[in-house]
């Protein structure tokens, strides 16, 4: 190839847990750019390899999937890529079709959709090691001389086989498959016809229109989709005329061509894989899954994994997150001795860097939740946990894969909906993030710390009074996610039952290298993408804790009450005073969107509790301060109704900006976190106005 | 004697062939296009510890799917 060339693009596609990623990660090391598809929430991965004679080459690493008719925007992408329908990537000159070769059967199945768009294949046999050892015998080169394209024997994770790829990789010209296949003798005719009207009035390349027209017969969907144009008017006629013809006859056209798929890739497969092949009794994985899904030991194994996964994500996330706390006080105190007081100084120190920190504080917990659904997937766990949780979930009509998102999000919200991209059918994903803040997280822990402080004093009832509204709380949570996510998929988000049809992948070991590198992708995209949202709003929110400013020497407090936030707490007084919360509540509830914790050093600065240093005895200060705060006419503002009922408030409403910037990262749109918003805070303020209001009646 | 049954009816560990399989519906043909069709030998391998999804061994790899799925495929059980 010469220099003056366009370096050649290769579209990298196969089945879920074939080991693409793996040979992706293999060929281009770190040069790998991950964004997102326009106007879908599917990652956009994309690379460069070099050929063995050191050519660049662009790789697209396209989304895991079983067929082209596409059941999840995921496998939309992929095939819209491979079919050149999509404006923002090119349609790839060159295909890498891997296939697990312990699978060889249901794997071809895509290859023998594949072959069709005619465009040059090469087909990469992964995992030989696997099928080797369980005596599979497949004789390559007879497949290369059957389909008539290279054929390479490859062990991604080993790195076998990965010079020979790279070796047809360079080649100038790969050859056409000369595969060919029967389509079946009544639906032949309606292909060559909707072919040619896909050339004449659509305007698609020949090869493609032959794909195009098979498509559309096993997917009907694959006409109604976002950013392709719609079919011609014939086209569409051809297509409605053929299948009454069919529905008369009583012939099922889509079933036939599956069918007819699977007979060919049947006669290819008897002839390419030795007859010593049909591996004997229980695999390992089999075994193993005798204990991970037993109804007694898989319990106990899935229960110790989620319970490690959640204490991390709750402990450990502490050590780096108190880190990242000192690094910034270092910074601040720094910055701060080269910047004179004033407004830049404060913009930079208390709007900016205190910005920046709300970012990054989240990065651990993201990290480790990611660390653990890293190894849960990539050793084939997650798929067993799905398995477990189905029947569970499937009372709320949500699926097996909704229960991790979920879990992480006792932690933290943010990891938890940035997990829910394992979830396959969107509307369930989306039900999964909308519900995902009910679960109560670790910043509302201080907020009910101190409440139930205010509470309960601790010398006279016993500490289980204490853990028991605690758990009260998280309960009420719960209870709000799978309410609501039973309610959405019983209105808003109707659709059909969720599938649980999912492939129970083989037990493999987790590569560390592709771990780590999900890991660090999702923590940038977490930086780029909900950073900036969140550091413009934490700004916005200190703007508005600050201004209008009071002259110099006012006391911390009536500066608060003075500035537009404070102002705000006036002014949402009406709306919070039925839940018997007052305007200095008002300001709490308000700063809390900055993150929930925020309510206590906001309480600190209105009721001017001194900080005493550490964290729990300044609790203990502000305790105190709650409870001598009095109401205008002389009565206690925190009653222990009052405490019970901002709780609750917490509990339900959406108060968090990160939460709000990852919606909207993750839906795309503002409507659903304006949405989320809108409908867990209204709720939270039904449901307080109902406490207070009968709790207030009956005395208390 | 072969009897047909449902799928979802087999017992844990034994085999059987596809032989009747649902035309219509988004999850047959997905199932279909993953290999579960008409002649297709499963081993049903194990049912979920509460009951539900099913798993099955089909063409040398597992796969599960709900009963209410599993209900509408008929297979000839072995003597």
């Amino acid at each position: 190839m010469s220099p003056a060339t366009k370096s050649p693009v290769y579209a990298l596609v196969g089945n879920p847990n074939c080991g693409k990623s793996t040979l992706f990660n293999a060929l281009t090391g770190l040069k790998q750019k991950v964004g997102n598809y326009p106007g879908v929430t599917v990652e956009r991965k994309v690379g460069t390899a070099y050929t063995q004679h050191g050519h660049p080459l662009t790789l697209i690493d396209l989304p895991g999937t079983y067929s082209l008719a596409a059941r999840s925007p995921d496998e939309a992408v992929t095939r819209d890529v491979l079919l050149g329908r999509r404006a923002d990537t090119a349609m790839p000159d060159r295909i890498v079709c891997v296939v697990d070769a312990t699978n060889l059967e249901r794997n071809l199945y895509l290859v023998h959709q594949i072959l069709d768009l005619g465009r040059p294949v090469i087909l990469v046999l992964n995992m030989m090691d696997v099928a080797e050892q369980a005596g599979l015998r497949i004789h390559t080169s007879r497949l290369e001389h059957l389909l008539g394209i290279p054929v390479i024997a490859c062990a991604a994770a080993s790195g076998r086989g990965l010079i020979e790829l790279k070796l047809a990789l360079s080649r100038n010209d790969l050859p056409l498959s000369r595969h060919a296949w029967d389509i079946p003798a009544a639906i032949a005719p309606a292909v060559a016809e909707l072919q040619a009207s896909l050339q004449d009035q659509d305007g698609k390349p020949p090869l493609i229109a032959r794909a195009e027209a098979l498509l559309l017969l096993t997917d009907r969907d694959s006409v109604r989709v976002a950013g392709s144009t719609p079919l011609s008017a014939r086209t569409r006629d051809i297509l409605a005329s053929w299948e009454q013809r069919w529905a008369d006859a009583g012939t099922d056209w889509a079933a036939e061509l599956v069918n007819a798929r699977y007979d060919g890739i049947g006669r290819l497969t008897a002839e390419i894989v030795g007859a010593d092949s049909a591996p004997a009794g229980p695999s390992t994985s089999d075994k193993i899954d005798s204990w991970v899904t037993h109804p007694v030991w898989g319990w106990l194994i899935f229960g110790s994994i989620m319970a490690a996964m959640f204490l991390s994500i709750f402990t450990l996330a502490g050590i780096p997150m108190g880190w990242i706390e000192s690094l910034v006080s270092f910074v601040s105190g720094h910055v701060s001795s080269w910047i004179p007081p004033g407004d830049l100084h404060d913009l930079v120190i208390d709007g900016a860097i205190a910005g920046v920190e709300g970012v990054i504080i989240f990065l651990p917990q993201i990290l480790i939740l990611f660390l653990f659904i890293g190894l849960l997937e990539s050793t084939g766990y997650m798929a067993r946990a799905a398995f477990m949780m189905d029947r569970l979930m499937s009372r709320v009509g949500l699926n097996g894969r909704s229960f991790i998102p979920l879990l992480g999000s006792y932690a933290c919200a943010i990891p938890g909906i940035m997990a829910t991209r394992t979830i396959e059918q969107p509307k369930d994903r989306l039900v999964t993030i909308l519900v995902a803040p009910f679960m109560s997280c670790s910043a509302r822990l201080p907020v009910y710390l101190l409440l139930i402080a205010a509470l309960v004093p601790t010398s006279e009832v016993p500490v289980g009074t204490k853990v028991g509204i605690m758990l009260l709380m998280y309960a009420l949570g719960t209870f709000g996610a799978f309410g609501f996510a039973w309610f959405f998929k019983k209105t808003l988000l109707r659709g059909a039952p969720p599938l649980m049809i999912m492939e129970l992948p083989p037990y493999r070991l987790p590569r560390v290298r592709d771990v780590a590198l999900q890991m660090l992708e999702r923590a940038g995209i977490f930086v780029k993408r909900a950073g900036t949202v969140i550091l413009g709003l934490s700004i916005v929110l200190w703007f508005l804790a600050t201004y209008p400013k009071s002259p110099e020497g006012t006391p911390q407090q009536k500066a608060l009450a003075h500035s537009f936030a404070g102002r705000a707490g006036h002014v949402i007084e009406p709306v919070i005073a039925p839940l018997g919360f007052d305007w200095r509540i008002g300001i709490g509830l308000i700063n809390s969107f900055a993150a929930r914790e925020v309510f206590n050093s906001a309480m600190s600065v209105i009721f001017a509790v001194e900080d005493a240093g550490d964290e729990e005895a300044t609790r203990l200060h502000l305790r105190d301060a709650l409870r001598a705060a009095e109401r205008p006419d002389g009565t206690k503002l925190f009653t222990p109704l009052i405490c019970l009922n901002l709780m609750v408030f917490y509990v339900f409403a959406m108060q968090c900006i990160s939460t709000i910037a990852v919606v909207k990262r993750e839906t795309n749109s503002w409507k659903w976190p304006l949405f989320q918003l809108g409908y867990m805070t209204g709720f939270a303020w039904l449901l307080c106005l109902v406490v207070y209001q009968v709790g207030h009646a009956l005395g208390y | 004697m072969t009897a047909l049954v449902t799928l979802s009816s087999l017992a844990v560990g034994s085999r059987a062939v596809v032989r009747e399989f649902p035309r219509q519906g988004v999850a047959f043909l997905r199932l279909r296009e993953m290999g579960l069709l008409p002649g297709t030998a499963v081993t049903l391998v194990r049912t979920a510890p509460l009951g539900d999804p099913i798993e099955i061994k089909i063409r040398g790899y597992n796969l599960t799917l709900r009963k209410s799925e599993a209900d509408h495929v008929i297979v000839e059980a072995p003597p």
